[in-house]
C-alpha cells in the first residue's frame, strides 16, 4: 500500500512560546483534494506553511511519500507548489512571473517556455503574457498566479484561501475553472479556506482546524452530515445546536428531551445522558399550523413563533422560538407562498436522520435540555 | 566678479583644451570612489539584508550603529584610518598609508554604512509574505536574496547614489589618509583644496566643475533607470 503523500505525526507549533497548532497526526493522501477549513485565526495557514515545508514546528515531524523531510527541505518543496491568497507577482512581465519558478527549479528555457504558453492559455490570460504584472486587474493575477503554480508541475499543490479577497462572481469562475484542472490532473491539493460551501465544492475530504486543534478529519459530506463536536457542527452550517437529555434508544432511534420537546434522531454508540442535537437548518421544512400535514418520512413535528426572517438573496433563514431556538433555510419563492411574518406561529418538521446528536462538553452554550 | 568671470573663462579653457594632469584627477577619483562603492554595495547589501530579515539580539543597537554611520564626518574617519595604517599602527606591515588603497578603505568606511542603511531601509518595506512566496516556489535562500533585491533596486538605486556621492564628494579622509600626492593620491577633492590654497581658482573651478558634472552624470543614470521602471 502507498503511503500517504504528505504526512503530519505529533506536531506543535509555537510562535513566542504559546502552543498556535498541534497535529497528532493528518495524512494528504495521493490524489485526493483535502479542504482544511477553520475560523479566522484558527490556524490554518500555520497549517499549511508547515506542509509547505516553510515553518519548521517545534515537535513532530513531516513525513514526504512516507519519509521524514528533515534536511532535505529544498527538494521536498521543489516537489510541492503553494499559492497565496494574494497573488504577489513581480515587476516583471506575467510569462516572467510564470517562469520565475520554474527558473528556480533549474527547468529548462525550451520547457518553461512551453509550460508558461499552456498554462496561461489553460488559464485564459495568454493575451496578457507580454503585459507587466502589475498592470493587470486583481482577477487576471489570480489567473496568472494559477498558472504560476500549475506550470510548476508539482506533486501536491498547496492553496491557501487563494480567492478570498475576490468578489462573488470572479470567486465563482475561477473555482469552476480551478475544479476543472484538479479533476482533469488529479493532483493532490490541500485547499485552505474559512468557506464551508468551497470545502463542500472541492474536497473529497475535509480537515476542521478550530484553535489550532484538528478537530476532525474525513470524507466532506460526512463530517457536514456527522460533526464531531459543537465547533465542527457550528463551522460547518449547523444553525440549531441545543442541548438535550437522552431518554430512550428504540428501533435505531434515540429519543432525547429538550425542554418540553422530545426529539427523535438516529441513534449512535456510545452517547452519554447529556447530549447536543444537532440540525441544518436546509434540513428544516415549514409550515402553517393548521395545515393539513402531508405525509412524509419526518418524525419530528414542532410548533414555534417566527422570531427573525433574513433574506438571502433565492432563500431565506426563518428562526423560530420552539422554547428553544430553531433555524430554517427556505426558498423565498416558500417564504411568499406560505406569507411568513415575524411573531408569527408556525410548524417546523425535519427527519429523524437529519438530527446529529453528539456528546455535550461541559461549557454548552445553549441549556434548553436542563 | 572679475575673478569668477575670469576662473570661470579659464576653467572651460582647461577643460577644452583637455590637460593630461586634470583628465589623470578625474580618472583617479573614479577608480577610488568606485572601487569603495562597489565595496560598499556587498558589504551595504549584504548587512542590510541581515538587519532587515534577521531577527538577532541586538539588532536594534546594530541599527543605530548603521544610522549613525551615515552621518559620519570624513575627517574622523581619515583619522582613524591612519592611525591604523600609520607606520607604527596596528597594519602599519601593509604600507597602505598614503596609497590609493587607504582612500578606497576610508571611503568605503563613510560609503557603506549609507548603503547598508538605505538597503536595510528598503527591504524592510519588502511585504514579507513575498518572501514565503518565493521559497514556496522554490528558491534557495541567495535566488529569495537575488528576486528581492531584483524587486527593490528603485531604493537601492537612491542608496548607490547616496554612497557614490558621499565617496567621491569627501575630502578630509582622503587628504588625510593619501596625503594628496601629486599623480599618486591626488583625486579631485584634495586637487581643488589645494589649488585653492594656492591662489588658482581657475584650476580649483575646472576640477570642481568635472566634479559636479560627475556626480550629475551618475544621477542622472541612475534617477532615469528609476523613472523607466517606475513606468
Amino acid at each position: 500500500m502507498r503511503p500517504p503523500k504528505l504526512s503530519l505525526r505529533d506536531v506543535t507549533v509555537r510562535r513566542r512560546g504559546v502552543e498556535v497548532l498541534c497535529v497528532p497526526d493528518l495524512d494528504v493522501r495521493e490524489g485526493e483534494v483535502l479542504a482544511v477549513i477553520g475560523p479566522n485565526g484558527a490556524g490554518k495557514t500555520t497549517l499549511l506553511q508547515v506542509l509547505a515545508l516553510l515553518d519548521r514546528p517545534a515537535k513532530g515531524e513531516v513525513l514526504y511519500d512516507g519519509a521524514r523531510v528533515r534536511g532535505h527541505e529544498l527538494s521536498i518543496r521543489r516537489r510541492m507548489a503553494l499559492m497565496m491568497q494574494d497573488p504577489l507577482l513581480l515587476r516583471r512581465s506575467v510569462a516572467e512571473n510564470v517562469a520565475t519558478g520554474m527558473r528556480m527549479r533549474g527547468v529548462p528555457r525550451n520547457e518553461r517556455k512551453t509550460r508558461t504558453e499552456r498554462w496561461l492559455a489553460r488559464f485564459d490570460v495568454a493575451h496578457l503574457a507580454e503585459r507587466s504584472a502589475r498592470k493587470i486587474s486583481g482577477g487576471e493575477a489570480h489567473r496568472v498566479s494559477l498558472a504560476r503554480a500549475f506550470a510548476l508541475e508539482p506533486e501536491v499543490l498547496l492553496l491557501d484561501e487563494p480567492f478570498a479577497a475576490l468578489d462573488q462572481p470572479t470567486r465563482e469562475t475561477l473555482l469552476d475553472e480551478l475544479a476543472g484542472v484538479l479533476g482533469e490532473t488529479g493532483l493532490t491539493t490541500v485547499f485552505v479556506t474559512h468557506d464551508r460551501s468551497e470545502a463542500l465544492r472541492l474536497g473529497d475530504r475535509v480537515a476542521v482546524v478550530i484553535g489550532g486543534d484538528v478537530r476532525q478529519v474525513g470524507p466532506t459530506a460526512e463530517v457536514f452530515a456527522a460533526p464531531a463536536d459543537e465547533g465542527v457542527a457550528s463551522l460547518v452550517g449547523a444553525e440549531t445546536i441545543v442541548a438535550g437529555k437522552r431518554v430512550a434508544s428504540v428501533d435505531g432511534i434515540t429519543s432525547v428531551r429538550v425542554g418540553e420537546h422530545v426529539i427523535d434522531g438516529l441513534a449512535r454508540d456510545g452517547l452519554p445522558e447529556d447530549v447536543l442535537v444537532v440540525l441544518r437548518p436546509e434540513d428544516v421544512t415549514l409550515m402553517k399550523p393548521n395545515q393539513h400535514r402531508p405525509e412524509s418520512s419526518a418524525r419530528n413535528h414542532l410548533h414555534g413563533t417566527i422570531t427573525r426572517i433574513t433574506l438571502l438573496g433565492y432563500q431565506a433563514r426563518v428562526s423560530l422560538d420552539c422554547g428553544f431556538p430553531l433555524v430554517a433555510l427556505i426558498t423565498k419563492q416558500s417564504l411568499e407562498d406560505l406569507d411568513l411574518q415575524t411573531g408569527q406561529q408556525i410548524a417546523a418538521a425535519f427527519k429523524a436522520h437529519a438530527v446529529h446528536l453528539i456528546p455535550r462538553e461541559k461549557a454548552s452554550p445553549n441549556q434548553a435540555g436542563d | 566678479m572679475d575673478l569668477i568671470w575670469s576662473g570661470l573663462r579659464e576653467a572651460i579653457h582647461i577643460l577644452r583644451t583637455g590637460d593630461n594632469s586634470v583628465w589623470s584627477i578625474t580618472l583617479r577619483s573614479l577608480l577610488v570612489s568606485g572601487s569603495a562603492v562597489l565595496i560598499s554595495l556587498v558589504v551595504g547589501i549584504l548587512g542590510g539584508a541581515v538587519l532587515a530579515f534577521k531577527d538577532f539580539r541586538g539588532r536594534s543597537i546594530l541599527l543605530s550603529f548603521v544610522n549613525t554611520g551615515m552621518g559620519l564626518p570624513p575627517v574622523a574617519v581619515g583619522l582613524i584610518v591612519a592611525v591604523i595604517l600609520w607606520r607604527s599602527g596596528p597594519l602599519g606591515q601593509f604600507k597602505l598609508i598614503y596609497t590609493p588603497a587607504a582612500m578606497v578603505v576610508a571611503q568605503t568606511i563613510i560609503a557603506a554604512p549609507i548603503v547598508t542603511g538605505f538597503t536595510a531601509a528598503a527591504l524592510r518595506h519588502v511585504d514579507p509574505r513575498l518572501r514565503t512566496q518565493l521559497y514556496a516556489l522554490g528558491a534557495s535562500r541567495p535566488q529569495m536574496l537575488w528576486i528581492v533585491l531584483w524587486e527593490t533596486k528603485l531604493p537601492l538605486m537612491a542608496a548607490v547614489m547616496a554612497g557614490f556621492g558621499g565617496a567621491i564628494s569627501e575630502v578630509g579622509a582622503s587628504m588625510m589618509v593619501g596625503g594628496n600626492l601629486a599623480g599618486d593620491t591626488r583625486v579631485l577633492t584634495t586637487a581643488v583644496m589645494l589649488e585653492v590654497s594656492r591662489g588658482d581658482f581657475a584650476v580649483a573651478m575646472a576640477l570642481s566643475i568635472i566634479l559636479l558634472v560627475l556626480i550629475f552624470a551618475v544621477n542622472a543614470v541612475l534617477t532615469a533607470v528609476q523613472q523607466q521602471e517606475r513606468m
